[in-house]
């Protein structure tokens, strides 16, 4: 499945072609880029990067994570799975739908929203993506229209270390409403996906954004999510990184218009050889906007996670409302945590304050633990539970707060079922 | 029931028990009483296997078993609880669910099945009401926003569920108002049983008001200076702990 060159509109093709020829000038990124600087990329370099195809009939089926999910869009290699899809009554005017047919059925909706905010020319990734745009999600709910229920979407992938490069699209109008899941559950052959999100909220919009990695270790998962957030628009989103190999996702939110609010918070669970590296950019470019970024992070064996985030006040975003904390608790010696929060302000009447801890299983709660009867690997699973917990609070639609608990436990009950009860 | 004999315990080359002996028989309650600084808190730690004290001579028989071999979770098990003098604080972690976890581990040991949630919640009801606490409480994560009276009175709702055969109450009165510590002693009084023997740790003679002990200790400078019956209490309010204070080694 290649695509149709010859039939796609020109806007199109100077998009990928713009895409390819950035990605020509820089490779990959390196780690003395700022925001790379405690990822390394080499074990991508000997990808050609052109997207993989499916292999016919053996699809992986999908179970649904959240039970009321109204819409769910099945992606098998990046490429929509229309059996395993199903769509849900729409408000009128909604396009709720894979990038691949509206690229071919209606490709002018498209135009001047594909490509922009995801700005290519700061960042590789992206341009790589874009150089290969061909599938992946589109949402776009018109002024003052509330998606009813939750969308599912699923990534997943099929046959021997596949590549793909999924494109989402969401655009809310003004007072508009939805809620995503995104699910990236990769496959046992491992593989590589590059995926950018580019959303867009109009004024008064408010937009949840659910994000679970739970792929195989074989597997790597670089995003780019960038974010524009319009007049009292609220951006809010939660990431559980459970799986993966090497896992990391970028978010850049830029707070356009004054009274915007983004809720920035996730939970990484790092164990094995894995990597997971979260780097938030915050941009507050106007007045009276508020910014919240809650991480956690539980790293065992021999895991290394990341957390780099930064709140940019520029100089007429008076009355900013910034915060950031980050908390990591490292299970083994060989654990590793680089944090880096930073506080870039040029405003002067601005509230911004951050945290960051890293750490071991408090003492003396494990001790108060055992001296109320709990075993050890008991109590060290109880306090471990209760900070990832700690985390998911932060989820606030209950259905998906159960879920990503769910996958917590799972990840959870795996890992103390292995060597970290005998180390003590 | 318990048996301490010239115990030596130290904290980081510091000795700070010298020789502790103590007998506690079943039934009985006993107060151990003396000045900030004079190992009280080190030994309740060390009854309850807290880490961090290096014992450097003596013995501790709980039940003819040597207490100071066993986890922290075995002396659980084996019927010994310590109230805390700090109750901590536990994050995500739910009362409910840490009180049934505990309770649940320790019926596991000793061959019991399981008490499900809703057994549970029936056998907390009766004693979380005596003493004050909320099903709101029972939710909140351990300790974690309690006031100095809740934590404590959320001690003695640990104590009541987990049944002990001897606890340690380790300085359970600071921080309490009187009303508090009414509440306090009378869930610690009706834990009172032929059974189950108390160590009672303060620093005030006001708490053995509530909690009238069979016998008083005096602790200083890591010995028992003095023993007593519970007339002993008052004379220590009278003339303070200056005479044990004269009594340090020169």
């Amino acid at each position: 499945m290649t695509t149709d060159v010859a039939h796609q509109p020109g806007w199109l093709t100077a998009l990928r072609a713009a895409g390819q020829a950035r990605f020509g000038e820089t490779g990959l990124p390196t780690q003395r880029q700022e925001v790379w600087k405690y990822t390394g990329l080499n074990k991508l370099k000997a990808l050609a990067f052109e997207p993989s195809d499916v292999v016919t009939g053996s699809a992986p089926k999908v179970e649904p994570l959240v039970a009321d999910a109204k819409h769910r869009l099945a992606f098998v290699n990046g490429r929509f799975d229309a059996g395993q899809s199903r769509i849900g009554a729409l408000p009128a005017n909604t396009i709720l739908a894979s990038l691949a047919d509206i690229l071919s059925a209606h490709p002018k909706l498209l135009e001047g929203r594909l490509g922009i905010s995801a700005a290519i020319d700061r960042r590789p990734m992206a341009a790589l993506n874009t150089a290969w745009i061909e599938d992946g999600l589109v949402l776009v709910v018109p002024r003052g229209a509330a998606l009813d229920g939750t969308i599912e979407v699923v990534f997943v992938s099929d046959g021997d270390a596949p590549v793909s490069h999924p494109r989402l699209l969401v655009a809310l109008g003004d007072m508009a409403e939805a809620v995503l899941v995104e699910r990236h559950l990769g496959g046992t052959g491992g593989g590589f996906t590059n995926q950018v999100a580019e959303v867009a909220l109009g004024n008064g919009a408010s937009f949840r954004h659910y994000v679970m990695h739970s792929e195989p270790e074989a597997s790597t998962a670089l995003e780019t999510v960038t974010v524009t957030v319009g007049r009292d628009a609220t951006y809010r989103s939660f990431a559980l990184t459970a799986g993966g190999g090497l896992v990391r996702r970028e978010v850049d939110v830029a707070l356009r218009q004054p009274g915007g609010t983004a809720q920035v918070d996730g939970a990484y669970l790092v164990d094995g050889d894995r990597h997971a590296d979260t780097t938030i950019v915050i941009d507050h470019q106007a007045g009276h906007c508020a910014s919240r970024q809650t991480q956690k992070g539980v790293v065992d064996d021999h895991g290394r996670a990341v957390y780099q985030g930064k709140i940019l006040v520029r100089p007429q975003a008076q009355k900013t409302d910034g915060y950031q904390l980050s908390q990591t608790l490292l299970l083994s010696p060989k654990a590793e945590a680089d944090v880096k929060p930073e506080l870039e302000i040029h405003a002067d009447d601005v509230k911004c304050s951050h945290g960051a801890t890293v750490g071991r299983l408090d003492a003396d709660a494990l001790f108060f633990l055992r001296a109320r009867g709990i075993p050890e690997a008991e109590a060290r699973a109880l306090l471990i539970q209760g900070f990832i917990g700690g985390a998911l609070d932060e989820i606030d639609r209950p259905e998906v707060r159960e879920a990503f608990g769910a996958a917590a436990s799972t990840w959870l009950s795996g890992r103390s079922s292995g060597h970290s009860e005998s180390r003590s | 029931m318990l048996e301490i004999n010239d115990l030596h315990v130290s904290v980081d080359g510091r000795e700070i028990l010298k020789g502790l002996s103590l007998s506690i028989p079943a039934g009985e309650v006993h107060a151990i009483m003396g000045p900030n600084g004079s190992g009280k808190s080190t030994l309740s730690y060390v009854l309850s296997g807290r880490e961090g004290y290096q014992i450097t001579g003596g013995t501790v028989a709980f039940n003819g078993k040597d207490l100071l071999a066993l986890q922290p979770e075995e002396r659980a098990a084996a019927g010994v609880f310590l109230a805390f003098q700090y109750p901590v604080e536990i994050p995500g972690v739910p009362n409910a669910t840490f009180l049934r976890t505990a309770v649940n581990a320790v019926r596991r040991s000793r061959g019991e099945k399981d008490l499900d949630a809703i057994q549970f919640m029936r056998a907390v009801k009766d004693k979380s009401k005596k003493l004050g606490i909320t099903d709101e409480m029972m939710k909140r994560a351990v300790n974690v926003g309690f006031s100095g009276g809740e934590k404590k009175r959320n001690e003695i709702l640990q104590m009541a569920m987990l049944e002990p055969s001897f606890a340690i109450l380790d300085e359970t009165d600071s921080g309490l108002d009187i009303d508090a510590l009414r509440v306090v002693a009378d869930g610690v009084n009706a834990l009172r049983d032929p059974g189950r023997s108390m160590l009672v740790i303060t620093h005030y003679q006001r708490l053995l008001e509530y909690i009238v002990p069979d016998k008083i200790h005096v602790l200083a400078h890591g010995l028992i200076r003095r023993s007593g019956g519970p007339e002993l209490a008052h004379e220590l309010e009278k003339t303070g702990y200056a005479e044990f204070d004269a009594g340090k080694a020169a």
